[in-house]
């Protein structure tokens, strides 16, 4: 039994199999492949929404800025990030990101036109280059661009659409969870022991 | 080079732990009773100021909570955490008892200055082996839901039956918070 173990164990190591990091395979092809990812890892996810939150909030030309460069950026980050071979893993920075983002969203902050755009080109470098790190391949980080797309649109637009001052409360509401969040986020990447 | 046989089965977010991190940091506040009354007590109260206080409230709650866990997460040291808990406890249901009506500030202080013992109290109990940002996520959700329990609660508020079966709650969760404290204290 021992031996067997053993062998598994050397034919592991010495012929070991692609690594698949971050990758969730749906069988569907590599853009559903991206999709998935996206979907599935809520550190992307969140502040996204957060970011399409704050561009409700701050009006139609800030939601129509977002809803374009962020895509974009976030695939120019990660056609880059494809040829770099080392994964980033920056949880503290992805919880300050939310942070700040979530911060904005709660306090009805309405950002100028630029500064929007601004953001959502860092935010969207910065996560693409990490998907493209994870060796997503450029037909996922399409699918991702794609699925950034729509969930800026929705989510951008309901929010500009809200009228009834509760509903703009309920958005900010949703901004200090993010906040909240976000400050566990970084005390489980401090977290001490 | 040869990789370590781990790295076969890396498949990021299907990590061990991960599949349970959403439901147990949504079950982790509405796990201890002190922690679930004081949080309704916040909602109630809020009910009771009205606007803007009826989501100010809740929405400091959780935020400074965080701080409280982060600083639980981060080992730094908060004294009389327990009984913190259980004054929290008696401090706002008398509050929610009295109906009382300090400037929005001063609510939101008192508020904040409870959350920071029950968020340190939850971070320092924090289960290893957990996805942090889904157990984080749980968690929010989870503190949230306990103050909507507590404002939809206080919606009875309109009627003056309604005002006093909200302050015959007060006087419970405020009850309660003493047999915390003396527990606390044992």
């Amino acid at each position: 039994m021992r031996t067997a173990v053993g062998t598994a164990l050397a034919a592991l190591v010495l012929f070991p199999g692609e690594a698949r990091a971050h990758l969730v395979t749906t069988g569907l092809g590599p853009v559903y492949d991206g999709i998935s990812h996206f979907a599935l890892t809520p550190e992307d996810v969140l502040p996204v929404l957060a970011l399409a939150l704050l561009a409700g909030l701050s009006g139609p030309r800030c939601g129509r800025a977002v809803l374009f460069v962020l895509p974009v950026a976030w695939l120019s980050g990660g056609l880059l990030g494809l040829s770099r071979s080392s994964e980033l893993l920056l949880p503290a920075l992805t919880a300050s990101t939310l942070l700040a983002l979530g911060a904005l969203v709660a306090l009805d902050r309405k950002l100028p036109l630029g500064l929007a755009a601004g953001l959502a080109a860092a935010l969207g470098f910065f996560h693409g280059y990490l998907n493209g790190t994870a060796k997503l391949g450029a037909l996922g980080l399409s699918g991702v661009a794609a699925t950034l797309f729509v969930v800026v649109a929705l989510v951008a637009a309901f929010v500009v659409s809200l009228r009834a001052p509760w509903s703009r409360i309920a958005v900010r509401v949703a901004g200090s969870w993010l906040v909240a969040i976000s400050m566990l986020m970084l005390g489980w990447a401090f977290r001490a022991g | 080079m040869p990789r370590l046989p781990a790295l076969l089965f890396a498949a990021a977010h299907i990590q061990p732990g991960e599949a349970s991190g959403l439901l147990s940091g949504f079950l982790h506040p509405i796990s201890g009773l002190d922690h679930v009354l004081a949080m309704i007590a916040v909602g109630i109260w809020g009910a009771q100021l009205g606007p803007p206080a009826v989501w100010l409230l809740p929405v400091t709650f959780p935020m400074v909570m965080a701080f409280g866990g982060t600083l639980g997460l981060m080992g730094v040291a908060l004294p009389g955490v327990e009984i913190g808990i259980a004054v929290s406890a008696i401090v706002l249901g008398a509050l929610v008892l009295a109906e009382a009506r300090p400037p929005l500030a001063l609510a939101a202080l008192v508020v904040g200055f409870f959350a920071i013992f029950h968020g340190h109290a939850h971070g320092t109990e924090l289960p290893q082996g957990q996805s942090g940002i889904l157990y984080s996520i749980g968690f929010v959700i989870g503190t949230g839901c306990l103050h909507a329990v507590g404002i939809t609660l206080g919606l009875v508020h309109r009627w003056s039956s309604g005002r006093v079966a909200l302050r015959a709650a007060g006087a419970v969760v405020a009850l309660a918070g003493v047999g915390f404290f003396v527990r606390g204290l044992a």
